[in-house]
């Protein structure tokens, strides 16, 4: 296109700088957020209709139209209940058998396993949910979160996002994370790298704030609790020791106020059976009560279930009575963590923030009598994660000199015998890691070995998650304990694991490597991809459009530029003809459709080609201008 | 500074001493961590975990200067730096970050730095940490403290069981280095043995008193 190829002699034109750019999502529980950040100044992006940077982790699905996400989904709650699902973060590569130790009432409807497995199968395939006559996983429900949040980035950006840096807990195990990598590559997104939450929150503290020292990150969210104890120096952020629950947050403090509130109307009225969206109903109040409470002293509210409306009054005091042994088991985890780091609260700078159950009241003063100082939250605890992530997205692809290194947050292991764990990359290890073990047959002629790859802190097989179960086969027939199976554990800077095992006795070695599922399988997550090929076709057009407008805006943009300052080369009929041009590509911007758009901007080009041969012989004309023959002869021999 | 260049006594030295480039095909030193053709990172090669961090290979280590060469090289290899790299560089980068991680981890610790210098000027000795005790002093020695850890009530007695571990560690950390310094190797590996028992000592002390603590 010759508008775009204006530029003066002997000047560099801007070089070709990839169109998509590279954004940071804090995908939460309760709340998610997009934001980007170009040189080191992060903005969370906002609501093109309301200004809001919060988007409710909430999808609706109304009749065969697309399914809602945010504010919109939320507002459903009311009206259909039994569309609206929330807090699935909180089964992000959960299998169905870990539903039962999810405390407290699920406001889900779990589908039944179509297979009809076995138990042990049923347990390790991921679940499922039914809503509004569909059939989901976590991993789609969270890829349309995702979408939106890519949705709204390129809105507000007015350019095609196809690559993010994703947070997640740093507590989350490899399930939850290798889900999470997948729910964005279905919404059309190339994950740059997961960063752990309270790291990003880190990033942006010491970017920003010039924090340095030694601090803890403190990050209750919704339906996760992570503590991390970071050293900051010059750029250099290296994450000491790490601990959390992946399943304690805010939801929680929501399930004890509404156990409280049902407790109370058995009282009343004896014992109730509640629908699922009954449930849904009692969280959405007690959640309130909890908010409410955070700056009033108390407050009353009304519960409904089966047409009969229940009062009831709860103060600040109660809800604190209600929601302590909660906040103690978070500074029991604190205390552990700062053991694992070797530091006292003496040793730190500072500890930051994060999450937004940490407007709790009682979270923040606990937080203060542990750490003996008073917690940092001037960036808003609820962005700062988000913001972070911008940062690292723009580092990752821009280039940074920053350096950010993390742990592995639970230890990886092996089943050995009689179901006893041996570790082989303990917690707060530096990652990137391999770490391998080496193993022998048991029996004469042996010629296979099952491996079973599980993770956790625990002692025995059953009470940690199984990651994965494989054959390693064709060991040559030799004597018992004469094979030297060795069997690896990658984990690389996401996280993420990859277990290898080979016999290397013999010159023919077996060799096998796998990634551990989490209950979706190859073909089902190929499907899944096809399936959202079809809305990205919808998408698509969507993008075009945008990517049209963005290529239309900068030929204007590159024209006015080049009028200003050779617009004196026109004559009147000319720039008559060029101003008409640009009148119709800017009414074609207006439109929904992509073509209209191209056409106009192909015309104003050939509209202005003759004035762009112009601009170069003046160009040309104004280098030689001065120049004598030999110094043009001098300027020849060298290669410009 | 020259002396880590005129570091010559490298068992290795006979060997191949260069390669080609994967990306250029250009020559490249096999130690070479990036081509001086094309720039192109260089795959992750075998080495000790001294040189790999480009320290020199001795007992005696500045926790600083450690932490300092280990972030150098972490920021120009780390995978965040290729991020957006191809595939092949992505590889070369995550097998150098995960190398560099690990020699941080050995050498940061007294007694796997000592074992492994062990393993450096003996390559055959290959890491057989005998787990029994044919040290009969040594044996005493452990006997008596974790008889004293077991016995230990109050936060004071098992601070006095700490005291006593820190003391012998250090006495063991200084023997290390004399012996690494004359050569003498066979002392140095009933030190690295004695200073592995007394770790463990140390680790199960602590935990005492943390437990304790809470
Ligand atoms: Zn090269």
């Amino acid at each position: 296109m010759t508008l775009l190829d204006i530029h003066e002699p002997g000047e560099t034109p801007v070089p070709h700088a990839r169109d998509d750019v590279a954004v940071g999502i804090d995908l939460g529980t309760t709340n998610s957020l997009v934001a980007y950040s170009s040189q080191t100044s992060p903005e969370v992006l906002r609501s093109g209709r309301d200004g809001a940077s919060l988007v409710p982790s909430v999808v609706a699905y109304l009749d065969d139209a697309r399914p809602l996400v945010g504010v919109d989904a939320r507002n459903q709650l009311l009206e259909n209940p039994d569309r609206v699902v929330s807090s699935i973060k909180r089964l992000m590569g959960r299998g169905a058998g870990d539903l039962k130790t999810l405390a407290g009432t699920l406001p889900y409807q779990i589908a039944e396993d179509p297979d009809g497995g076995d138990g042990a199968n049923k347990s390790d395939r991921m679940v499922r949910l039914k809503v509004a006559g569909r059939t989901l996983t976590p991993v789609e429900i969270s890829a349309t979160i995702l979408d939106h949040l890519r949705e709204r980035a390129e809105q507000a950006l007015g350019k095609v996002v196809t690559r993010a840096v994703v947070t997640v807990p740093a507590y989350f195990d490899d399930a939850a994370r290798t889900a999470t990598r997948d729910a964005a590559r279905i919404a059309g997104l190339e994950v740059l790298r997961l960063v752990n939450e309270p790291t990003a929150a880190a990033l942006a503290y010491g970017l920003d704030k010039k924090a340095e020292g030694t601090y803890a990150v403190y990050d209750l969210g919704g339906g996760t609790f992570d503590i991390s104890i970071l050293r900051m120096h010059m750029g250099v952020f290296q994450v000491v020791a790490t601990g959390g629950d992946a399943a304690l947050g805010g939801d929680d403090f929501d399930h004890v106020i509404a156990e409280k509130f049902l407790a109370e109307r058995k009282l009343k009225h004896g014992a109730e059976s509640l629908s699922s969206e009954e449930v849904k109903l009692a969280l959405a109040t007690a959640r309130l009560a909890k908010e409410c409470l955070t700056d009033q002293d108390s407050g009353e509210w009304h519960v409904e279930v089966g047409g009969v409306t229940t009062q009831h009054v709860l103060s600040q005091s109660e809800l604190e009575a209600a929601i302590a042994p909660l906040v103690e088991r978070t500074m029991e985890i604190c205390r552990a963590t700062l053991a694992d780091a070797d530091v006292t609260a003496k040793d730190l700078a500072g500890v930051v923030l994060v999450g937004g159950s940490t407007r709790v009241p009682l979270v923040r003063s606990q937080v203060a009598a542990l750490f003996q100082c008073e917690p940092l939250s001037d960036i808003n605890p609820e962005e700062v994660v988000a913001l972070g992530a911008a940062l690292q997205a723009e580092a990752l692809t821009q280039g940074s000199d920053m350096l950010l290194l993390d742990v592995t947050p639970l230890s990886l292991g092996i089943e050995t015998m009689g179901g006893l764990i041996e570790k082989v990359v303990p917690r707060n290890t530096a990652i990137p890691v391999a770490r391998g073990q080496e193993f022998t047959t048991y029996q004469d002629g042996q010629t296979a070995m099952a491996i079973h790859v599980v993770q956790g802190e625990r002692e025995m097989v059953d009470q940690n998650r199984s990651l994965a179960r494989f054959e390693l086969t064709g060991i040559p027939p030799m004597v018992a304990g004469a094979a030297r199976i060795l069997v690896t554990y990658s984990v690389d800077a996401d996280g993420l694991l990859t277990v290898s095992a080979r016999e290397e006795t013999t010159g023919t070695e077996q060799e096998v490597s796998v990634k551990p599922s989490y209950g979706i399988d190859e073909d089902e997550l190929a499907t899944m991809l096809r399936d959202s090929m079809v809305h990205a076709r919808e998408d698509m057009t969507e993008r075009l459009l945008v990517e049209a407008r963005v290529e239309a805006e900068r030929a204007l943009l590159a024209l006015d530029s080049a009028l200003a300052v050779d617009g004196d080369l026109l004559e009147k009929k000319e720039r008559d003809n060029i101003e008409t041009g640009v009148a119709v590509v800017r009414q074609a911007m207006q439109g929904d459709d992509r073509d209209p758009i191209n056409e106009a901007v192909e015309a104003l080009d050939e509209a202005v080609h003759h004035f762009a041969e112009q601009r170069m012989d003046r160009g040309i004309r104004d280098a030689l201008t001065g120049v004598t023959v030999d110094q043009l002869d001098e300027n020849m021999k060298e290669p410009t | 500074m020259n002396d880590s260049q005129s570091s010559d006594g490298s068992a290795s030295a006979r060997e191949a001493t260069e390669t080609a480039c994967w990306s250029c095909d250009g020559t490249v030193d096999v130690r070479a961590l990036f081509c001086h053709t094309c720039g192109k990172i260089q795959p992750c090669r075998p080495t000790d975990h001294f040189t790999r961090l480009g320290l020199k290979p001795q007992f005696e280590l500045d926790p600083d200067e450690l932490e300092r060469q280990y972030i150098g090289f972490q920021r120009r290899f780390h995978p965040d730096r290729f991020a957006t790299a191809p595939a092949t560089e992505k590889t070369h980068s995550l097998q150098h970050a995960t190398a560099l991680n690990e020699a941080y981890a050995v050498l940061g610790s007294s007694q796997s730095r000592a074992l492994h210098l062990l393993e450096v000027h003996n390559p055959e000795l290959k890491n057989d940490a005998s787990t029994t005790i044919d040290d009969p002093e040594l044996l005493i020695l452990v006997m008596e403290m974790r008889e004293a850890l077991a016995s230990a009530e109050t936060a004071g007695q098992i601070a006095e069981v700490i005291d006593a571990a820190t003391e012998a560690i250090e006495e063991c950390q200084s023997g290390l280095t004399k012996a690494f310094a004359a050569d003498e190797l066979d002392l140095a590996q009933s030190l690295a043995a004695r200073l592995s028992y007394l770790d463990k000592i140390s680790d199960e002390a602590r935990l005492k008193a943390r437990s304790h603590l809470n």
